[in-house]
């Protein structure tokens, strides 16, 4: 299960990687949100998938479920999805302004 | 008592919101700002007080006791670090009425700079990675919407790049945060410290430790990831630049000695000779840059990347020398970043330009704001008896006790450089022939922040018999990350 979603998260952060490479501010959007997708996907793993196990100690129970990386993926999730906003509203603000989506007409070359 | 530990981080939080409610009520905002800033400054100079007569003051939030909670830890580095951010941030406030339109003022700048002054202070107090993170995030929200304040063309598009280079490295950072969990199954800073020594595959480790360093220099704008910052840094207006030119990279350069004097402690000479390198390109290429343009804001701005290289030499050479050398020239460069950036704030505002050509013979209408600039050139590029001198000294000092000499050549050429790159602002700006037609705008007292600032700087420097001993203190706390692990984990 885990070898699944680590292959999963691999794949997630190579489409990312390659929307943020382009030129197009929208799939730079999309990119941002991808990779984000395939950290919190990691982070699951890494805390061990299991079923049926509570996700506290108690007395006489051995096999438990981590509920750390649980929170620490509630807590990105959330920053993500601020981020994400923040970032959509920005490009869209900037394509209004400066009449292009293109990055490379974005460069800003008045100060060389 | 241990509750001080984050009360830097509320009161600020606090501050901003209350503030938030009262936008539009321009003087009763910028009254309250002040309030609270000053507050702010004085408790944090009694905890760093506290903190340097009875030792580190650890936080368990909600009584958890320490590996399971979260926690906050005031000791000598972090404390120092949030006093002069709160210094710093106390002369921006003053400032601020005068160096940013009213406008902007309404539109949530006092809020936004609390926030960011939250995130700092944060960021500097957290003993978790992963709140290191989240911390990283507070600031950088509150620096994404300080950036677009104004929303002009430029702005923007700069802004879209800071915040995408940021994105990036964030979700990097907690990639990594989760390896390490997977690695050694906690993500309290003391409990990692005291765990990798138990790991058997020291290779992962290693990897981790890499990547970890290419986050924060990112973050830092360290040789080759600083790209993005010199450019950023100008478009907003002069006290954000300040703001940031002072807090954000000095951010990542703390995480940096947190991470590398805490968990990764490799005795191995090859990381050490690494970072000497990555510290001597920064200053090259920093320098460079100052000197390749005729932006006066943009000279400062690419200044921040020598002195983010000095700081990392420190604790390449990792010996008590150096690393006291690294804290005291960290403390320092934050407070005369700042004063520089406001001061290039004031010239650009009273000339109306930022282009060097356009300028000229400003001495003859401004007399002190040219002398007040002169001195804080000569502190920046550490001409004796000022602060940067001391703080050059230790850390050349230390990597000559490491027999590594290049790099004290190349200190002294940069220094030499540096010094080169801002007197240029004042020989063309403010020697040279009179502009025909220019008009004279009053300053209205907005020296008095600066002069404070300097003030501080060059007390440092003079008073160095009495500020040493302390930053000495620091230094050899650094080396002992025992101290560290037993005031967290309470062993």
């Amino acid at each position: 299960m885990e070898f699944i979603i680590a292959i999963l998260a691999g794949v997630l952060f190579a489409t990312g990687v390659y929307n943020l490479l382009q030129k197009q501010l929208l799939r730079i959007a999309i990119g941002t949100g991808l990779i984000s997708h395939a950290a919190h996907l990691f982070i699951l793993t890494m805390g061990k998938l299991k079923r049926g196990q509570p996700p506290i100690i108690v007395d006489n129970i051995t096999n438990y479920t981590d509920p750390l990386p649980h929170a620490l993926i509630l807590t990105s999730i959330v920053i993500s999805f601020g981020v994400t906003s923040v970032v959509l509203v920005l490009a869209y603000r900037t394509i209004n302004e400066n009449k292009t989506d293109n990055m490379e007409q974005l460069r800003g070359n008045e100060y060389e | 008592m241990s509750n001080l530990a984050i009360l830097p981080i509320v009161l600020p939080l606090l501050a901003g919101t209350i503030v938030a409610f009262t936008n539009k009520r321009v003087t009763f905002t910028r009254f309250l700002s002040k309030i609270f800033i000053l507050i702010h400054l004085a408790l944090t100079i009694w905890i760093t007080y506290l903190v340097f007569t009875d030792g580190t003051i650890v936080l368990e939030a909600g009584s958890w006791v320490a590996p399971y909670g979260i926690i906050f830890v005031a000791d000598y580095l972090s404390i120092l670090l949030v006093l002069t951010t709160a210094t710093l941030s106390t002369a921006c406030i003053f400032i601020a009425p005068k160096l940013v339109s009213e406008r902007k003022e309404t539109f949530y700048f006092y809020t936004f700079t609390f926030m960011l002054i939250s995130g700092v202070s944060g960021a500097f107090l957290t003993g978790d990675l992963f709140n290191l993170f989240v911390f990283f995030e507070v600031l950088l929200m509150a620096s994404y919407g300080l950036i677009i304040l104004g929303g002009s063309k430029e702005q923007l598009r700069e802004s879209l790049k800071y915040v995408l280079i940021n994105l990036f490295s964030s979700v990097v950072f907690v990639t990594t945060v989760a390896f390490l969990y997977a690695v050694v199954g906690t993500v309290n800073m003391a409990h990692i410290a005291e765990r990798v020594h138990e790991v058997e595959q020291a290779g992962v480790l290693t990897t981790i430790g890499i990547v970890l360093f290419f986050v924060f220099a990112t973050k830092a704008a360290l040789f080759p990831l600083y790209y993005w910052m010199p450019k950023s840094y100008i478009v907003p207006n002069p006290v954000t630049s300040a703001l940031f030119g002072a807090l954000l990279t000095k951010v990542g350069i703390y995480s940096i000695i947190r991470i590398y004097t805490l968990i990764f402690i490799y005795e191995s000479d090859t990381i050490r000779n690494f970072f000497i390198i990555i510290a001597g390109l920064s200053m090259i290429f920093g320098v460079i840059g100052a000197l390749s343009t005729n932006d006066i804001k943009l000279i400062i701005a690419y200044n921040v990347i020598p002195s983010i290289g000095f700081v990392l030499l420190g604790l390449a050479i990792f010996n008590e020398t150096g690393l006291s050398g690294s804290t005291y020239y960290l403390i320092h460069d934050m407070i005369i970043k700042t004063a520089l950036f406001l001061l290039v704030g004031v010239i650009t505002y009273i000339a109306g330009t930022s282009d060097l050509k356009k300028m000229g013979g400003l001495i003859h209408y401004y007399p002190r704001l040219g002398w007040i600039f002169f001195i804080a050139t000569f502190v920046l590029a550490g001409i004796p008896p000022f602060s940067g001198f001391i703080g050059k000294i230790l850390l050349l000092k230390g990597a000559f006790e490491t027999d590594h000499v290049i790099i004290v050549i190349v200190g002294l050429l940069t220094s030499l450089l540096i010094l080169y790159s801002v007197m240029k602002i004042f020989i063309l700006g403010f020697w040279g022939e009179k502009k025909k037609n220019f008009q004279v705008k009053r300053t209205n007292g907005m020296l008095y922040p600066i002069v404070f600032l300097i003030i501080l700087s060059i007390f440092m420097g003079i008073g160095a018999e009495f500020v040493y001993p302390h930053i000495e203190t620091v230094g050899e706390y650094l080396l002992n990350p025992e101290a560290y692990i037993n005031s967290v984990l309470k062993e």
